[in-house]
C-alpha cells in the first residue's frame, strides 16, 4: 500500500509523544525506542485498519500499549519474575539514561501494576480524556478512573514513605521528590 | 489533581482537614513531576532513526 504523505507526517508527528509514553511505561530509554520502532512497523503494515479522519496518535498509542502488554506478559513468564525484581533491573544505573532528577518517580512508577501505570500516564501526562484512554486500554471509562485513583494513591504512598526514609538516612541532604524543585 | 471531597471527611475535624490538604499537595507535586518527566522526553523531538525508518518504508512501498 502506498501511504499518503499526510499519514507519514502524522506518524512522525506522533513520535515524540509515543516515546514519552513508552519511556514512562517501561522506564528504559533503549527499550522504549524499540517499542516505538515496533509500533511504527506494525502501524505501517496495518495502515488499512486505520480509519482516516480519526486520531492517528490514539491509534498508535493503542498499538504501542498492546505491544508493551504482550511483551510484558512474555517477559514475566520467561523470567518468572515476581514484583520488583524486573523493575529493579530496569532501574539499575546502566538502564537509566540521563534525567537523574526523575529517577525516584520512575522507580515508583515501575512498582505500579501495568494497568494502573498506563492509565495514570495517559490521563496525567499524555493528556488524553478518560474516554480516549478507555478506548486505548480497551476497558470502561469507570475502570480507567478507578485505576488512575489507585495509581495516584499508591504513588503518593511509595514516594512519601521512601522520601521520609531517605531523609532519615541522609539528614544532611534533606531532599526528596516532594521537597525538591518542581519544573 | 482535583479530587472530590466526601462530606464525611470534613467532619473529621482539623486533623482530617490537614491530612486532606497534605495529600492534595502531594498529589499536585506528583502530577507536576509526572508531566515534567514526560515533557522532557517529548522535547527530545524525533530521533533520526524514526524519520529514517518511515522514509525507508515509504520508499519500499513506492517501488
Amino acid at each position: 500500500m502506498n501511504a499518503p504523505n499526510d499519514v507519514r507526517g502524522a506518524m512522525l508527528a506522533a513520535v515524540p509523544n509515543l516515546r514519552a509514553f513508552a519511556v514512562s511505561l517501561c522506564g528504559d530509554v533503549d527499550r522504549a525506542n524499540d517499542l516505538v520502532q515496533e509500533t511504527l512497523l506494525r502501524a505501517w503494515s496495518h495502515l488499512d485498519s486505520f480509519e482516516p479522519g480519526t486520531n492517528m496518535s490514539a491509534w498508535l498509542f493503542t498499538i504501542l500499549r498492546n505491544h508493551f502488554r504482550t511483551e510484558y506478559r512474555k517477559r514475566r513468564r520467561e523470567v518468572e519474575d515476581a514484583d520488583g525484581g524486573y523493575a529493579e533491573r530496569l532501574t539499575s544505573p546502566e538502564a537509566q539514561t540521563g534525567h537523574i532528577e526523575f529517577g525516584e518517580l520512575r522507580k515508583a512508577l515501575l512498582r505500579l501494576p501495568p494497568d494502573q501505570r498506563e492509565a495514570l500516564i495517559l490521563i496525567g501526562a499524555s493528556g488524553f480524556s478518560y474516554e480516549e484512554a478507555a478506548r486505548i486500554c480497551d476497558c470502561a471509562v469507570g475502570t480507567i478512573k478507578s485505576r488512575v485513583n489507585r495509581a495516584r494513591a499508591k504513588l503518593a504512598e511509595i514516594l512519601t514513605i521512601e522520601g521520609a526514609e531517605g531523609l532519615e538516612r541522609r539528614p544532611d541532604l534533606g531532599v526528596n521528590l516532594l521537597t525538591s524543585r518542581v519544573v | 489533581m482535583p479530587q472530590v471531597e466526601r462530606p464525611e471527611e470534613s467532619q473529621e475535624g482539623q486533623l482530617g482537614q490537614e491530612k486532606g490538604q497534605l495529600s492534595h499537595e502531594i498529589q499536585r507535586k506528583i502530577g507536576q513531576q509526572l508531566r515534567a518527566m514526560y515533557t522532557d522526553v517529548v522535547n527530545e523531538g524525533v530521533p533520526d532513526r524514526f524519520a529514517e525508518l518511515l522514509s525507508r518504508l515509504d520508499k519500499q512501498d513506492k517501488k
